[in-house]
Formats: structure tokens, sequence, C-alpha cells
């Protein structure tokens, strides 16, 4: 290899690695513009959790066969970044497969298990993507995945697909300029592979001069494509690669019933009843009761709309969403991180935040969609990566009652007569006790 | 079969006066308090406590709504007042151990009071009731009206996913000898009958089927002839479903405190 070709190498790697990194850190950015959050449990346990929901994937096995298409696709993604290293190596310095002679033996062992995966993730690609456009599956059809979000899933299937064949063609026409002599492919030679030496009989007949433009193609498209695709990440719901590991880590461990206390209105009540309590330093009540807009959640919150893969294994349990209610917890989430990466362009603009005149709450989601929630946590039970939709929803109902005081009228009564008659329905407490006396049958 | 019978359950106010400590608290809930079809399981889960002897006393007109329905429609300042009140009287009392008939009031009770200042051991009848059979404490009847009935089990969402709790109801059914039928969504992937996050207390909204609907066409699915339930909402709910479905004659929606009252053995609470 030529001392130009490694040149562009090292820049396009280099500015592949500044790109993404700047995206990342503005996704980063974005996230800390959420509230504070301290994630409840040991430590432990949230490694626990890191390791079975994300590395193993628990939830996705309630869907057997999916789940196994899913992990085939994932385990080939971490597994054959093995061979990335190796392509990088090469890449950068010159070399060619600098592997092979150190691993000996193992070399071509490896490469075969990577070739295996290779073809599976084409299979199931294929498969995925006829599921996604072909078949009646409900959650693939909803119309918040109209426009973007649909593109943006076969966009990644077909992505896969050319990114893997390309290897295995690299490998093929790499073995048949190894079995023609032609240096430097012939060094080492590495023997036909598993799945590549299918695909030779199909080049047999190329000259050498086209063996090596094929194989120079290849390689050289599929790392560029690995690159582009690294980049095309924090643009894609394919984001959930890299935050479902974090995102596993945060999530408290704590029963999914308990709803995220509001200290600051928990110390107003208090002060009400104990005015002696009173601290004599004043404290600055917060800016908002609730959530209007994404800055006014939780960072965690925030990290879960980039988790999300808008896969709707959560609208798909959702009571309200079955049942034809505007509700979805998927689009809960789509309009969440839809709003924040507004808001994060805004910020990239003029350096600052400023009111844009636009929330999260109107202008993305609607009251009807958050008042059709029944809060069975059944969205945050069925989400594979530890997005729960249900916290962004209750934080958008206080808002709506506190800040708004735009409730259903029959809530508005539900909140006098909790007041008056200490109970949500108007009955004294002088008629607690009555169940005692009444006739049973 | 139309008599009256009152039960001597006495407040913790008149124990604490005469200088007595209950074993438990229960935490009757607004539901058991008022609404009538709730009354019934209240009557049935206090007839076993009392059949068994069981020292216990409930709070009468001093106690409140934990606040769980408005918390969750939004009014998070309505909540802490319920709580602050609701702990004050708790802790005056000195209360250690409550039990409730109601996943609600369990829920908040148990997972939301405590960084508020309420520190109980907090149970729902459903596990109360199976490990009263667990240390054999309650002895059914051989010839319960249910053996080898047919009955499906609905999961309460704040009994189920909220609290994982999906064992206790069913092993008290089991306890009965009927027999348990699946509906096709259950335990952590239960359906939702309607009522939780104050829909109970509000039209639900636009669509193209009620919830409750939904859920008891599951449950006339399973062939079952009797839904047992362990929450006084869901309760409404699937009495409401069964009733729409036209289904009301053939099928009925107990609480499990009910189920257990009718099958206990020297049956002095019916």
């Amino acid at each position: 290899m030529d001392i130009l070709q490694q040149i562009l190498f090292a820049g396009i790697l280099g500015s592949s690695v500044w790109l993404f990194s700047k995206n990342i850190r503005a996704i980063i950015r974005n996230i800390r513009l959420g509230r504070d959050y301290t994630a409840s449990g040991s430590q432990e346990q949230r490694w626990r959790n890191v390791m079975l929901l994300a590395f193993g994937q628990k939830k996705m096995f309630t869907k057997p066969l999916v789940a196994l298409m899913h992990f085939i696709i994932y385990a080939g993604f971490l597994i054959i970044n093995l061979e990335v290293l190796e392509i990088l190596t090469d890449g950068l310095a010159g070399t060619h497969r600098v592997l092979a002679a150190p691993l000996g033996h193992l070399y071509p062992f490896l490469i075969n298990a990577f070739e295996v995966l290779a073809f599976l993730v084409i299979v199931v690609c294929i498969v995925f993507l006829i599921r996604r456009n072909g078949l009646p599956i409900a959650r693939f059809q909803k119309n918040e995945l109209n426009g973007w979000p649909r593109s943006d899933a076969n966009i990644i299937l077909v992505i896969e697909i050319i990114l893997m064949s390309l290897f295995l063609f690299l490998n093929a026409s790499d073995v048949s300029l190894q079995e023609k002599g032609v240096l430097p492919y012939s060094e080492h030679l590495t023997g036909r592979f598993l799945i590549s030496s299918y695909l030779m009989p199909l080049i047999h007949s190329w000259s050498v001069g086209s063996l090596m433009i094929l194989e120079r193609t290849a390689w050289w498209l599929h790392i560029v494509g690995i690159l582009a695709f690294l980049n095309y990440l924090p643009y894609s719901k394919h984001l959930h690669i890299l935050f479902a590991f974090p995102n596993a880590y945060f999530t408290p461990q704590e029963p999914a019933g308990k709803m995220t206390n509001m200290p600051e209105i928990q110390r107003e009540v208090l002060y009400a009843m104990e005015p002696d309590k009173i601290p004599s330093d004043s404290i600055t009540p917060p800016k908002r009761f609730g959530a209007k807009d994404v800055m006014d959640l939780s960072w965690k919150n925030l990290m879960d709309a980039y988790s999300c893969t808008e896969c709707g294994r959560c609208s798909e349990v959702c009571p309200a969403n079955s049942t034809g209610k505007l509700l979805s917890p998927r689009k809960i989430m789509m309009d969440t991180r839809d709003r924040l990466d507004e808001v994060g362009r805004l910020i990239d603009k003029t350096g600052q935040w400023e009111e844009d005149g636009r929330s999260l709450l109107h202008d993305y989601i609607r009251p009807e969609e958050i008042r059709a929630c029944t809060t069975c946590n059944a969205c945050v039970e069925a989400c594979p990566v530890s997005i729960n939709p249900l916290d962004i929803i209750l934080q958008l109902r206080r808002y709506q009652a506190m800040e708004e005081s735009q409730v259903p009228p029959e809530w508005t009564s539900l909140f006098s007569t909790t007041e008056t008659s200490m109970a949500p329905w108007k009955f004294p407490p002088s008629e607690r006790e009555n169940w005692r006396f009444q006739p049973s049958s | 079969m139309n008599h009256t019978h009152s039960f001597h359950v006495p407040t913790l106010a008149e124990l604490s006066a005469e200088g007595k400590v209950p074993e438990v608290l229960f935490w009757v809930g607004c539901a058991g308090s008022f609404d009538q079809r709730a009354q019934k399981v209240t009557r049935a889960f206090a007839g076993i406590l009392s059949h068994l002897g069981i020292q216990f006393a409930i709070l009468g007109n001093e106690e409140a709504c934990t606040g769980d329905p408005v918390r969750r429609a939004g009014n998070e300042f309505l909540f802490q007042m319920m709580a602050y009140q609701n702990i004050q009287l708790l802790n005056q009392y000195q209360v250690r151990k409550i039990v409730t008939t109601c996943p609600h009031c369990f829920n908040t009770l148990k997972n939301e009071y405590p960084e508020l200042g309420g520190h109980y051991e907090v149970i729902h009848h459903a596990s109360y009731l199976q490990g009263l059979i667990d240390e054999g404490k309650i002895k059914l009847t051989d010839d319960s009206s249910f053996k080898g009935k047919k009955i499906t089990y609905h999961d309460s969402c704040y009994l189920g996913r909220a609290n994982k709790i999906y064992e206790a109801p069913r092993k008290v059914l089991e306890a009965l000898d009927v027999e348990l039928v699946e509906m096709k969504r259950c335990r952590s992937n239960g359906l939702c009958c309607g009522a939780g996050g104050a829909q109970m207390f509000k039209e639900e909204e636009k669509g193209n089927k009620r919830i409750n609907q939904e859920r008891t066409e599951e449950a006339l699915a399973t062939g079952a002839r009797l839904v047992a339930v362990a929450c006084p909402f869901c309760n409404t709910m699937m009495t409401d479903g069964v009733k729409s479905k036209g289904a009301d004659e053939d099928v009925q929606v107990l609480d499990i405190a009910e189920l257990v009252a009718l099958s206990l053995a020297d049956q002095k609470t019916s």
C-alpha cells in the first residue's frame, strides 16, 4: 500500500472520530439541560441491570424469535468490530492482514466466525426489512413512524446488509489474489473462508487488476461505510446501541409504582403546617412545578429519549393506545427527543438557550395524550432498554394541574372533593365507618 | 338472606383511650368505605380477621384519602397535604403495621410515604391472606362452592407491575382448590382495567373501545365463570365490563377476600 492511501485513511479516520465526538458531546450537553437526578439503588444492582438488560437483552426475550434475530445482529456488530481493529491498523500502518501471522491458526478460525456472523446478519436484516415493511405488525404501522422514523429504520438495515456484503467480497477477492500469488496478498496465505469461498467462483475469471480494484474498493467502502455509520448514529434511532448501557445503569431500583417526589412542594406544605420550621435563609422556589418543556424533565428522562429505538413495544402493550386513544408512549419519547434536538440546534446557533415560544407540551404532546394514561406501568415494563415514558407523562400532568389549571372538569371536582371530604367521593368523614352496619347479602 | 350483621371493629382512637395497641391497622380506603360494592369486600375481610381473632383496628372517621388519585392527576400540593395529615396521624398513634384491601392505598403507603416521614410495614390483603393460609390460621372448608370452579384472576397494576406481587393472590386461589385459568395477558403482561392514574374519576378519553371491555373480553375468553380481583377499582371496572357484555347472569366478579370469607371452615361471616 502506498503512503498516499495511508495519509488519506488517517485523514478520514481522524475527521470521522472528531465529528462523532463533537455530535456526542452536543447530545451529552443536551441531556445535561435536564434537572438533577440521582439514581436510587446500589452500584451492584445497577451493574446487574447493565449485564442483564443491556448486554443480555433480557427483556427482548419476551419475544424469543425476534430476540434471537436481534441478538445475531448485536453479536455480529460487537464481534465483527474485532476485525475492524485489524482493518484500522492495516489502514494506518499500510500493512496487509497484520494479525494473520501473529495469530497463526486462530486467524482463519476468527475470520470464519466473522464470516458466518456476517452472513447471519445479512439474513436477519432481510427478514427485518420484510417484517417492517411487508408484514401486518401493528407497532410498525403506527402514524408516528411516518416519514423520517420509517426511513431511518430501513436505512439502518440496508447499510448493515451493504457493510456485511462488502466484508464478504473483501475476503473473496483477497483470497483469490492470494491464490494467484499476487503480492502483498500472498505474503501470508490464509486459505479459503467459509462463506466468501462461495463468492469466489463469481470472480474466478477476473484479471489480477480487476481483482485488486475489487479488493481495494471493498476494503475502502467497508471501512468508510463503518465510519459513516458511526456518524449516522447521532441522528438516528440506532443510537440505542450506545445509550442502552448507561440507561440501564441509571435506572432507578425501586418499585415501579412509586412516583417521583417533589421535595419543593413537600417543604411548602410543611412550612404551611409548621411555620416554625421555615428556615431563616429563604430558598428560591423552582422555576416551574411539573414539566412544560424538556429542560423541566430530569436528565434521565432526556437520556431515555436518546436511548429509544422506536420499537414500539411500549405502545403495543399500552391499554390506552390499544383501545384507540391518542396516547402512544413511543410518541412521548420521540417527541421528547425531537424537541430536545430542536433546543440543541437553537443553542448551537446562538451559544445559549433563549425562549423560542415553543414547548414539549402543546407543540409536540397534546393534553389529550397524557390524559389517557392509566399509569399502569405496562410501557415501563415492556421497554427493553429501561425507558420510563410514564415518568414524563406524570410530570407533564403536574404542570397542567399546578401551573395551567388545565385538567378535565371531573378532576377539578376530584381535587375539591378530596380537599373538603378527604375522599375522592362526596361523603363526609363521619360516614367512613358505615360499612360496618350495612346489610350484607 | 338479608340480615344485618355489624362488626365491632374498634377505632385506633378508642383503643388508645384504653391504652391498647392492635396487632394491625386495617386501612379501609375510600372505596372500601364508601363504594357499596367495595364495602362488601371490606366486610368480608374484616369478617375474616374477626373470625381468626386477630386484634385489629381502623382509623374510622380519622382516615383520609392517601392522595393516590390526586397525585396521579398532577396535583402534588394536594397529595402532599393528604400525606402530611395521614402521616401525622399514623405516627401519633405509633402505627407499625398496616393491612389494606386497596392496591393504590398499599402502593402509596408503602412506597411514597417513607420519604415523607411515614415508615410502616404495609401489607396488601392478598399477601396477608396468603400468609394466614400458609401459617395454617385460615382453615378452609372442604366443600366450598368454588371447589373445582373455573376461575380467572385479573392482575391489578398497582399490585403487579407496580409492586411485583403476582403470586400471593394466585396462591390464595389455589388454596381454595379452584381451577385457575390465566388470561392471554397476565402477571407482568397483564392488561390494566382502565381505572388507574385517576381515570376512575373521569370519562375515558376518546378512542374506539373502553379498556374495561377489552379486558373483560379476555376474561370471558377463558371460559371462567368467576373473575377474581384484588382491587376495588378493578372490581368496579370488571363488574361493569361483564354487565356491558350481558354476561352478569353467568359470570361473577369477586374479590379474593370474598372468596376466602365464603370458604372458611366453620363459617361465621357470610
